[in-house]
This record gives structure tokens, C-alpha cells and sequence, in this order.
């Protein structure tokens, strides 16, 4: 039987849905799935993590906990993933393709000989073969990537696959002790802190704002209206280069590539390079005063307007839905 | 200091994909030095200068990649390395073959005290080239470095990395070590004539891949099929009062689409 090990990440104490995500796309095809989590955030949370992982069908969940994990430190997280994939004759690792997943796993991969697929929105696995498909060129097609071999190193866009009903069982929680020493050593994050809003990489819903907002205090309309709807709030490009935004909130080329179900896109005329970061969107909404805006093409519902007369009576109208339930 | 920038060719972002039974034809393409190397380069050439030593470019691909390699030069860097392999080749190569390459002409070109990457490259958006390098050649790595700060010895640096949700982490390490560059990290300058003509006469070393003893049999995965997006349907566009607008877009959301 095929076994993966699966890099699980944690939010507040809890696995990240993403994670889950690729438990259920293993489990889901007969993979026997173990999961494993680091650092001291694990310690108070075990068995509610063993119980989302197990629930998803992991059935280890492995936990390298130690007061130098802290933060993320790429040197110990390599030699343990690969001493836990050698030691357990694992064949593939797993993860979401987070900021942390899409550093780590390349070095990874090098460690176990491995080839590696980053970046997924489709896995198979038939028997000794495994193959993803992934987006090429910022999404303008697609391309499927066969492994030669095991093992195989994949790592999976958020939000694109589901995760499967509870199963109701937990995963058996295993300690395993960290291993490796550090070369590059991350000493403190930074710049987070007060952020209650999800993170646009991982968001479901986004609003965003092009330099039709004119300056940076006036997206303050786009935050109260995303924070009815708990959406992450973006940027394009012209507005970050304008200064109306941080570069962290740019979306498209040059910034984030974001997968949410929702995405509005508010004074933004959609440039091949926000489009490039933000297409597959399930859902795209655009508010724009200019009829012709490319931003219409892309679009599943547009509205033509002047965000700062339409985003306030959306706030309104989203409120009213939602406590009406 | 002697630094190694690594460069892709890659298509220009306003690229239409005409797809092959091999991928993208490259074929009348318009080819760039890939965006996110020109922090790279920048960066060596701001270090070169005020540390001393010398910038060298590598680059992997056919002859065409010479083009994005003298850009590079013509910023600023001092010579180049151009690691060959044709067409056809390239297409079969993976991140792992073609990062081993890349170690190999370090090693024998090297030692080197940095090396500067961009953080991806915007063909495969793959983020996974500097980071092998870096393991291949058994050195720490620092990848979507926003700030490079080199210690007074130049011997260790601290660094940004931008990381989810809008934070930095900070990381302190000891050379040599491979930086993978992104945005922010400084304003990459654009090549001046002298520069362009001063770059023509720079030396650019030719390596064939097989002469580093690797091949597209070295891959571990293979492109099997290629395939455009679903073109999607025309949107609904809607016109009326804010107010209209704004129930006709929550109203859909909830019922047509069923996402709110």
C-alpha cells in the first residue's frame, strides 16, 4: 500500500483547512496517510488536531515539538521530514502550498532524491504512479506532470480540492523529536500582529481595490465591507505602487496568487498582471465605473459604478442577508 | 566577495499560450529576463560594488537565454556562464535536473560567498530552483528575501522574508548562503547604453549540459499533457443605482452562485 506523509500546518492552535485538504485527497484514494505538525503551537491543541487530521483519515499524526520551533526554521523542518519519510518508508509528502510549504518542500525533495510537483490543483495516484496537474505561465494553461518514480513530492493549491465528512476518528498521536541543526536561523516574525483578517493566499472570499480608491485611508469602505462577508482585502498592483497599499495586499504578477470562491474587485480595470494572480477565482464580481474595463471580461457579475457609491450599500446588503441568516 | 546570480529567460507576461504537443511554443515568442531576477541582479551589483570581488550570471537554456544573461551584464554584472542545452532539452527538463546543473557549475566555477536568485521565475511559478541549488550544493538558503543587510565583516547577514498574512520573518545566517530575491528588496536599475554596449564585449563561458554529466534522463517528473483553461461564460453586467446594484450582486451571490 501507498503511504504519504503529510505536512500539516496550524492556525491558532487548530490544522489549517488547506492541510486537510491534502489529507483527504490522499486518504481519499486509498493512501494510508500519517500527518505531521512541529513546534510548541501543538503542545495545548494535540488532540484537537489528531482529531481534524484523523477525521480527514490520517492515521499517526506525528508531533516534533521543542521550544526552538518556535518560528519556522527550514533547516530542522528538512532533516526531520526527512528522517520521519525515510525511517517510516513513506513514498510521498504532501502539503498545502502555503508560504512555508513552497520554501521548504524543493529542499526536501533534494534530501530524499525526489522529484517534486509544487503547486497542484489535481492528484491521481493509481497504483506505483502519481501524477498532478498544475497551472503554468500564471494560469494561462495547464500542464500534467508524471513522477518516474516514488517518492514523490507534491504540494497542493488551497482551496481548490475539498475535505471529506468527518470520519469521527482520531489520529494516534506519536512524538517524534526534531532533527538537524541551524544554519539560517529565523529569529523573530514581524508585522503581523493585529491582523484579525485571513490571509489572501489561503482566503475563501477577497475584496480588493485598484487606484480608484484614491488614497490609502479611504480602504477603509473595502474593510468594513469585507469584514462582513470575513473576507481578506487586496490590492492591485497600481494601487501598491501608488502607496495607497503595502505590497503584502498586492494581487497578480509581482504579488499574490490568490484562489478565493469569491473575489471583488472594486475600481480595478484588470490588467493582465492582477488578472494573472487572481482568474481562477470562482466567483469574480467587478465594480467599475468604465463599461469597457477588461475587468467586465473576466467577470461573473459586474456592476457598473463608482465603488465609493456602490462598495457602501454592498456593506449594507451583506449585513441584511447575513442577519437575516 | 565573489557572487553568482542565477537568471531564466522567460516569456513576457502579455504571452499568449499557443500550446504543442511539448507545452508552450516558443516558437515567435518574446522572450524577458524573468521579473523577479532583476531584484537578483540588482542586489549582486549593489554588494559587488561596495564590497569588491566580482558578479557572475549563470543561466540554462538554449542560445536565446544569452539575451537575458546580457541583460544582466549590461546592469552590471562582470562575466557570464551559460549552461546549454537545446530546445527539445529544455522542455524535458525538471527543477531537480535543472538545479543540479546549476550546483555543478557553481562547484566548478565557485566557491562562491553568494548567490542571488530570483524568487520565482513566472513561466512555471515553481519556487523550487534556488532552493535545490542550495541543497545541492549543501548550503543554508533564504528564499522571498525583502531586505539583505550584510555585516560590517560581510561574513553573516540579516534578512526579511515576506511570509503570509503581511509579516516578515527575520533570519540571521553565516555565509556562504543562496538568497532568493523579492520585491521590495531594492529598485533594479535599467540598463544604460554604455552598459548594453559594454556588455557585448563581456565574457559569457559555454558549458553543455552533458559536460556537467546530466541529461533530460536525470529528470524525476515528465510534462505528460497540456491543456488551456474552460473558457468561461460571459458575466452578467448590471446597471442601476448603487443601491440596485449592490442588491443585484448580493442577490446573485446567493441564489446563482451560492456563495454567500
Amino acid at each position: 500500500m501507498t503511504k504519504a506523509l503529510v505536512l500539516v500546518e496550524l492556525k491558532n492552535g487548530n490544522a489549517k483547512k488547506s492541510s486537510l485538504e491534502s489529507i483527504h485527497a490522499l486518504a481519499s484514494q486509498g493512501v494510508e496517510v500519517d500527518a505531521i505538525a512541529f513546534g510548541p503551537d501543538t503542545t495545548g491543541n494535540k488532540d484537537k488536531v489528531a482529531k481534524a487530521v484523523g477525521g480527514q483519515g490520517a492515521k499517526k499524526l506525528l508531533i516534533a515539538d521543542s521550544a526552538d520551533l518556535k518560528f519556522y526554521q527550514p533547516d530542522i523542518f528538512t532533516a526531520t521530514i526527512a528522517a520521519t519519510f525515510k525511517a517510516g518508508g513513506y513514498q510521498i509528502l504532501a502539503g498545502s502550498a502555503s508560504s512555508l510549504v513552497k520554501d521548504l518542500f524543493p529542499t526536501i525533495a533534494v534530501r530524499l532524491d525526489a522529484g517534486l510537483a509544487p503547486d497542484c490543483v489535481a492528484i491521481k495516484i493509481e497504483g506505483a504512479s502519481l501524477s498532478a496537474k498544475r497551472p503554468m505561465l500564471a494560469g494561462k494553461y495547464f500542464a500534467t506532470l508524471k513522477f518516474k518514480a516514488f517518492p514523490a513530492v507534491v504540494s497542493l493549491r488551497p482551496n481548490v480540492l475539498t475535505i471529506g465528512a468527518d470520519s469521527g476518528q482520531s489520529a494516534q498521536i506519536v512524538a517524534t523529536p526534531p532533527s538537524g541543526s541551524i544554519r539560517a536561523k529565523t529569529l523573530e516574525v514581524s508585522g503581523a500582529a493585529g491582523n484579525s483578517r485571513p490571509d489572501l493566499t489561503e482566503a475563501e472570499r477577497i475584496m480588493s481595490a485598484g487606484r480608484a480608491i484614491k488614497e490609502a485611508a479611504n480602504f477603509k469602505i473595502i474593510e468594513e465591507c469585507a469584514d462582513v462577508i470575513g473576507a481578506a482585502v487586496g490590492a492591485s498592483r497600481a494601487a501598491v505602487d501608488a502607496g495607497m497599499a503595502p505590497h503584502a495586499m498586492q494581487v497578480g504578477q509581482t504579488g499574490k496568487t490568490v484562489n478565493p470562491n469569491l473575489y471583488i474587485a472594486c475600481g480595478i480595470s484588470g490588467a493582465i498582471q492582477h488578472l494573472a494572480g487572481m482568474k481562477t477565482s470562482k466567483v469574480i464580481v467587478a465594480i467599475n465605473t468604465d463599461p469597457e474595463a477588461p475587468i467586465f471580461q473576466k467577470a461573473d457579475y459586474g456592476a457598473v459604478g463608482d465603488l465609493f457609491a456602490v462598495v457602501p450599500e454592498l456593506t449594507k446588503e451583506f449585513k441584511k442577508l447575513l442577519s437575516a441568516g | 566577495m565573489k557572487i553568482a546570480v542565477l537568471v531564466k529567460q522567460t516569456p513576457d507576461t502579455e504571452t499568449k499560450a499557443n500550446l504543442g504537443a511539448q507545452g508552450l511554443e516558443t516558437t515567435g515568442l518574446k522572450f524577458i529576463l524573468n521579473p523577479y531576477d532583476e531584484f537578483a541582479v540588482e542586489e549582486a551589483i549593489q554588494l559587488r560594488d561596495k564590497l569588491k570581488g566580482e558578479a557572475v550570471v549563470v543561466s540554462l537554456g538554449p542560445d536565446r537565454v544569452v539575451d537575458a544573461m546580457r541583460t544582466a551584464l549590461a546592469m552590471g554584472c562582470d562575466t557570464g556562464i551559460h549552461i546549454k542545452v537545446s530546445e527539445d532539452e529544455l522542455k524535458k527538463l525538471d527543477s531537480f535536473t535543472v538545479a543540479k546543473a546549476l550546483a555543478s557549475a557553481l562547484k566548478q566555477k565557485g566557491p562562491f560567498d553568494l548567490i542571488l536568485a530570483g524568487k520565482q521565475a513566472i513561466d512555471d511559478d515553481a519556487l523550487a530552483v534556488p532552493q535545490m541549488v542550495a541543497e545541492f550544493l549543501e548550503l543554508p538558503r533564504v528564499t522571498v528575501v525583502t531586505k539583505l543587510e550584510m555585516s560590517a565583516d560581510a561574513k553573516s547577514a540579516k534578512l526579511r522574508r515576506a511570509v503570509e498574512g503581511g509579516a516578515e520573518e527575520v533570519i540571521e545566517v553565516t555565509l556562504p548562503v543562496l538568497v532568493a530575491a523579492h520585491k521590495g528588496i531594492n529598485t533594479p536599475r535599467y540598463a544604460s547604453l554604455p552598459g548594453i554596449m559594454k556588455a557585448k564585449q563581456k565574457k559569457v563561458e559555454l558549458i553543455e549540459l552533458a559536460a556537467l554529466g546530466l541529461s533530460s534522463n536525470d529528470a524525476k517528473v515528465t510534462y505528460e499533457k497540456f491543456e488551456l483553461p474552460p473558457e468561461k461564460a460571459p458575466g452578467k453586467i448590471f446597471k442601476g443605482s448603487p443601491q440596485e446594484l449592490a442588491e443585484q450582486i448580493v442577490q446573485h451571490l446567493r441564489n446563482e452562485a451560492k456563495v454567500i
